[in-house]
């Protein structure tokens, strides 16, 4: 039998979100893969150029619900910087104990995910189970479970009470019981090594090469973790290990985020035993000054990125996201190379993908006699939809004058 | 590594454990204390500044003039976030956010509340339903 191209997406019900996935295949072995993302694209860049720095937090606090306080936390901190504020070392306490317990909840999530897409459901009831006590956690401190609201410009909204920090680490102890229980499974559970291990194999040189981050890129050996490399927030504070694993494979990736969940666990006692007393948020102000600044975070799915360009308004000039989910999305095709086409679902699970928070403008242009794509400016594009519109609506849109910033 | 009876505890601890779940509708869990619902103005506070106004990142909320330093404020709860930032920015108090979450409505005029003077729900507009 010779090559079968098939498509896999937009919409397929294997997939949570939209993506593409364009796959030869030889029987059932994958020769190649393309993955493209792009069917998501909310603007929110834009959006956030339209709005005020405050209005920006709630905003771009939606780009992920999982990761929620993530891509707040990374704005602000850029938004700090250009502002020179300096936080009180409590904010910095309860903004890096939420990112912790954020980091609970979505490791716990992708545990029950991927136990789903192998067909251990079991796994996926027991691990949903047990992340509602970080839920309960997350909106006693917060007063919510997702979209926490906790940051605001020069600090956090909501300060933590000695009640809470008593009701809050029994609770840390039962989620460690358990997630012991999960290594166990995920080091022992005969079925689930077997299903798992060689599969999605991701080398060293190619985690590299394909700019991997977060524990895609750690499970592949490459020891790189934000908070330890660049620490912000208080994690300089903290004691932890950066959890490795040379597997390489789903099983790797499975053995990295429980660790991770182990040192979660760890942190968070460290943070609520040290957390100190003062203020919870500095006045700020409501214009930033002129400047640029860019700002990583290590987000549970790995390193996202903030870039902010302030003019000295209420409103940010740019703001630019890099969600982790792009670094790793385009390492799927290297590891589903030479692999099988059942393994698909669960290799794209592996890199817990969150292809809502990826996408951005992306300009992609095909000529219509050929298969060639090629990547345009935005004169030609501006140039482009003027005779798209003449052509096709019969309306002459070159006398609109556009922003000089174009 | 193969133990065949190594689930077996989990199994039976499951078993005679109840369920996970709550029976909503008719058992609610207690809503946190930093919870963000509904929210709550005391018109008598409200000075007018519309900061709220200002702040609010989905254009919810809408400080009206009725009277002599009298405000009312309409709020969409279908466009409302639940941030509660107009809690935060109101340099009086005049806003609150309440620990009411069931909103839903079957018609879309009802999630245009305005509220008062006489913090009591004066006029809605279900009328125009």
């Amino acid at each position: 039998m010779g090559k079968v191209m098939i498509p896999i997406g937009p919409q397929h019900p294997a997939l949570k979100e939209p993506a593409s996935f364009n796959i030869t295949l030889d029987g059932e072995k994958i020769l190649d893969m393309i993955v493209k993302v792009g069917y998501n694209h909310r603007g929110i860049e834009k959006a956030c150029e339209q709005r005020t720095y405050i209005q920006d937090i709630y905003l771009l606090e939606r780009v992920c619900g999982i990761c929620s306080h993530t891509h707040s936390t990374c704005f602000l901190q850029a938004v700090e910087e250009i502002a020179a504020l300096e936080l009180p070392k409590r904010a910095h306490y309860l903004r890096t104990i939420v990112a912790e317990l954020e980091r609970v909840h979505s490791h716990l999530l992708w545990l029950g995910v991927a136990g789903h897409e192998v067909g251990f459901d079991t796994l996926l009831m027991y691990s949903w189970r047990d992340r509602e006590i970080v839920m309960d956690i997350l909106s006693m401190l917060t007063g919510n479970r997702v979209n926490y609201a906790m940051n605001t410009v020069g600090g956090v909204r909501r300060d933590i009470s000695p009640d809470q920090i008593k009701t809050i680490l029994p609770l840390v102890d039962i989620l460690e019981e358990r997630t012991k229980y999960y290594i166990q499974v995920a080091s022992e559970e005969v079925t689930l090594i077997e299903r798992l291990s060689k599969v999605g194999t991701l080398s060293h040189d190619d985690a590299l090469k394909l700019g991997a981050a977060g524990p895609t890129a750690r499970a592949s050996g490459r020891d790189i973790d934000v908070r330890r490399d660049d620490p912000y927030a208080a994690y300089a504070d903290l004691s932890f290990k950066v959890i490795t694993d040379n597997h390489n494979d789903v099983l790797g990736r499975t053995l990295v985020r429980v660790g991770e969940l182990m040192e979660s666990y760890k942190m968070i006692r460290q943070l609520l035993k040290n957390i100190p007393e003062g203020p919870i948020a500095v006045k700020a102000p409501r214009k930033i000054q002129a400047g640029e600044a860019l700002s990583r975070y290590e987000a549970p799915r790995g390193e996202d990125v903030h870039y902010v360009k302030a003019n000295g308004t209420d409103r940010p000039e740019r703001v630019k996201v890099r969600a982790p989910t792009l670094a790793n999305v385009q390492a799927v095709a290297a590891m589903l190379k030479n692999g099988y086409l059942a393994d698909i679902p669960i290799v794209v699970a592996a890199i817990d993908p969150c292809f809502s928070c990826t996408d951005r403008m992306m300009v992609s242009m095909k000529d219509a006699n050929s298969r060639k794509e090629n990547f345009i400016d935005w004169k030609t594009l501006r140039q482009y939809s003027i005779d798209w519109y003449k052509q096709n609506r019969g309306v002459d849109m070159s006398k609109i004058k556009i922003s000089k910033r174009w | 590594m193969i133990k065949p009876g190594k689930m077996f505890a989990e199994v039976m601890n499951n078993v005679f454990r109840k369920p996970a779940t709550e029976l909503y509708p008719f058992v609610k869990t207690e809503k946190p204390d930093k919870f963000r619902g509904k929210l709550e103005f005391y018109s008598e506070k409200c000075i007018g500044c519309k900061l709220c106004m200002k702040d609010c990142p989905s254009n919810a909320i809408t400080i009206n003039k009725i009277g002599e330093k009298k405000f009312e404020a309409i709020i969409d709860l279908d466009k409302c976030v639940y941030c509660a930032q107009c809690v935060d920015t109101c340099p009086k108090k005049a806003l609150a956010a309440t620990k009411e979450f069931e909103l839903a409505q079957l018609v879309h005029s009802k999630l245009r509340v305005t509220l008062n003077a006489n913090i009591e729900v004066k006029k809605t507009t279900e009328g125009q339903a």
